[in-house]
């Protein structure tokens, strides 16, 4: 297995370049059969990969070759594949090859199909990058690609200015955050000399005790992680990033990239657990957007965004629980996060697509007889990601609140009514879309149709992921064994040592889970009342909100905010410097500096008259003249 | 040769000094004043040899042969120059029909 893991990576490479040199020569279903088998054929590594270490226990690490070397300061090319990266790599790979499989059905009709596909292995491959990197470089390379990769599909359909906006936008931002996480690896390698994993973290407690700048460090490394993983403050790209296409949402922007902030923190995590206060402000920040993006999501209707800020405040939910110390737990999140979120995107990809390009759900409704099989999978998402049990969001939910109950009343206070408003704006989507009358148009409704095979069998597959993963981390007080737990106990056993083991007790989190089962159920019956029963629908743009509803439906103005404190003085200072120091300053000096020469010369020239005799005078004045000079000198 | 030096000195050097003057300002002169471009080189050899006198002079009085050994390389060098200066006079006289400095005021801006 050892000299097979570099295949991982390279196939989903070679997809890129066979589909991205064949984008307008190979047929639809050459291009659809190698993007995804390919990512299969790389998942079927990961698996066997993932057994291996699950048998020996022992990480699998493959130097490829010595990169940057310069003096005694190594960076190789190296590979890592430990517990951590190979439960990433399965959800890469595995959610990988669903999404390529349904995008077969779903950008059928698109021109640039064969783009698609390229952008999306390329995607794939630099994702895999950053998760088996056995350095920070290598891990930044690949959060580099992804960045990039990111930017190009959210921006695929160019030709719309706004969405090539929003690329840009998700670029700038995620640009802010890198320059975070590349200031954190300078600092790394200042600090410890290295940017491997394998030399940092060992000598990490010692360093620390001697004064290491750890706390500098890590608030760096997680200004990275807000960008990546969309907090705050840095989270409007995520939403605005579903301008690109549905698959590219639950692939992108919901199971992979922007959990790679939380990959991050987690595979440094003995870093963190050794800087008490960054981990609080990332408790804090993760708390924070949890709860605001959640608010935000209460009145949207645009099904994708609603998705969309339900991944910020999921994302909200894994900081807080690494912020806490659960590490295990933020990670177990991502995992059921990666299934329940993807599947609730090719879900609404779905209706969509049975909608003709209709995404606001003001215009659904009744579309559960018409396409059972996506409202059926659907339903199973929502059901996870509300937290109800025995689904698999409620274990790993749980978890995170257990922990952050442990840690502070507070956060737990603010994470259980966070997860009712979650439970509360997903069923609103559902009754919104899937119960009721019909709204739309008569065109749209003789269109109603289910999706083709390939777009269903992806569904039906992660609906039963989303609900039976949540087996892999049954807690000791339900009589489970947390498998996942023990499995990843080698990665953060350093930091448990440090971090002790605040175990509470059985009574104590039978509440808990009763108390957040029974919010969310709350929540739930509450939606159902307003929305099936009250049979309410969102009110148009044009008609007046109450006040709270108005921010929320406005996003608390926080882009608005962003364009009056950041945007517009950029761009005075922008103009400033365009109009007085680009071109008086520095235009200015340059276009003298010729002009004084050209003048000048013009004046000079006329000494030239051409009239000899005037030569031979002037020669004779100046040979006078330095006579005169050496000798008043001497 | 013990009497030529004595000759020579009888007369006393600021006496040379004077008249190399002399003659290197008529030379100055005939530069800037005449036109007739072989008539200004005439007046440059005289610089030129006014020069040469004055070194031989020094060169007498103070003993020393290096002065007019100096003087015999300038004679050389002189007589290279004369043949280059005129060739180009003769020259300028074919293509213009003339050796007035005058004409030739077409070297300008």
């Amino acid at each position: 297995m050892d000299n097979l893991i570099w295949l991982i990576p390279v196939l989903p490479l070679a997809g890129f370049v066979i589909n991205g040199l064949g984008r307008n020569t190979l047929s639809k279903g050459i291009i659809g059969a190698i993007g995804s088998l390919l990512v299969l054929i790389a998942f079927g590594l990961s698996v066997a990969a993932f057994f291996q270490i699950k048998n020996s226990g022992v990480p699998i690490e493959v130097n490829l070759f010595d990169w940057i070397s310069v003096g005694s300061f190594h960076i190789p090319f190296a590979f890592l594949v430990d517990q951590l990266s190979s439960i990433m790599l399965l959800i890469i790979t595995g959610v990988g090859f669903l999404i390529h499989l349904y995008s077969i059905g779903y950008m059928h009709d698109d021109n640039g199909f064969g783009k698609f596909f390229a952008y999306l292995n390329l995607f794939v491959f630099f994702m895999l990058l950053l998760v088996m990197g056995s350095n920070y470089v290598v891990m930044f390379i690949g959060w580099e690609g992804v960045g990039l990769c990111s930017y190009l599909l959210i921006g695929f359909w160019y030709t719309n200015p706004s969405y090539a906006d929003a690329a840009k936008k998700a670029f700038v931002m995620n640009r802010i955050g890198d320059l975070g996480f590349l200031l954190g690896i300078f600092l790394l390698v200042n600090t410890f000399g290295s940017t491997n994993f394998a030399d940092i973290f060992p000598k990490a407690p010692v360093a620390v005790a001697a004064g290491a700048p750890i706390v500098l460090i890590t608030l760096l490394l997680f200004v990275g992680a807000v960008g990546k993983s969309a907090q705050l403050p840095l989270f409007t790209w995520l939403p605005d990033a579903m301008a690109g296409p549905t698959p590219v949402s639950a692939l992108i922007h919901a199971a992979t990239m922007v959990t790679a902030g939380i990959y991050m923190i987690a595979r440094s995590n003995i870093l963190f657990t050794l800087a008490p206060h960054t981990m609080e402000v990332i408790a804090i920040i993760g708390l924070a957007t949890a709860a605001f993006a959640a608010l935000i999501a209460l009145t949207q209707t645009d099904i994708k965004k609603v998705l969309a800020y339900s991944t910020v405040s999921q994302l909200g939910y894994m900081f807080l629980g690494l912020g806490v110390g659960a590490y295990t737990g933020a990670f177990f999140h991502v995992l059921t996060h990666a299934f329940f979120k993807a599947l609730l995107f090719l879900g609404a990809g779905s209706v969509i697509h049975a909608m003709s390009g209709e995404q606001d759900m003001r215009k659904m409704g009744g579309l559960k007889s018409k396409i059972g099989i996506t409202f059926w999978t659907m339903l199973v998402g929502t059901i996870a990601i509300a937290g109800i049990p025995p689904f698999s969001g409620f274990f790993s939910k749980d978890e995170i609140l257990a922990a952050a109950f442990a840690h502070s009343t507070t956060f737990y206070v603010v994470g259980v009514i966070t997860a009712g408003l979650t439970s509360f704006y997903m069923f609103r989507m559902m009754y919104l879309t899937f119960w009721g009358k019909f709204r739309g148009t008569h065109e749209q409704e003789h269109h109603l149709h289910e999706s083709p095979a390939n777009m269903t069998i992806p569904l039906i597959v992660l609906a039963i992921l989303s609900a039976v993963a949540g087996m892999i981390g049954v807690p000791a007080v339900m009589g489970g064994h947390h498998e996942l737990g023990a499995y990843l106990a080698p990665v953060f056993e350093a930091s448990h040592k440090i971090l002790g083991e605040h175990e509470l007790s059985h009574s104590t989190e039978w509440i808990l889970m009763a108390v957040s089962v029974g919010i969310a159920l709350v929540a739930l019956g509450y939606a159902y009342s307003k929305y099936v029963r009250g049979a309410h629908v969102p009110v148009s743009d044009e008609e007046e909100r109450p006040t709270l509803g108005n921010l929320s439906y406005h996003k608390f103005y926080i882009d608005e905010l962003y364009d009056k404190i950041i945007r517009k003085p950029l761009d005075a200072i922008s103009v400033f410097f365009y109009k007085v120091v680009e071109l008086l300053g520095i235009d200015g000096f340059v276009n003298g500096l010729g002009k004084g020469t050209l003048e000048t010369s013009k004046g000079l020239r006329l000494l030239q008259t051409g009239n000899v005799g005037f030569y031979i005078f002037m020669m004779v004045v100046g040979i006078i003249a330095i006579l005169l000079y050496s000798l008043i000198k001497i | 040769m013990e009497s030529l030096t004595q000759t020579i000195q009888a007369v006393p050097l600021n006496h040379y000094i004077l008249l190399s003057t002399i003659i290197f300002s008529i030379g100055v002169m005939g530069v800037l004043l005449r036109r007739n471009a072989i008539v200004i080189f005439m007046s440059v050899e005289l610089m030129l040899n006014s020069v040469n006198l004055l070194l031989t002079a020094f060169s007498v009085y103070r003993g020393d042969a290096a002065g007019q050994v100096f003087v015999f390389f300038i004679m050389a060098l002189a007589a290279a120059e004369v043949a280059v200066g005129l060739a180009i006079i003769v020259m300028i006289y074919r293509n213009t029909n003339s050796i007035d400095i005058n004409v030739l005021n077409r070297l300008k801006w």
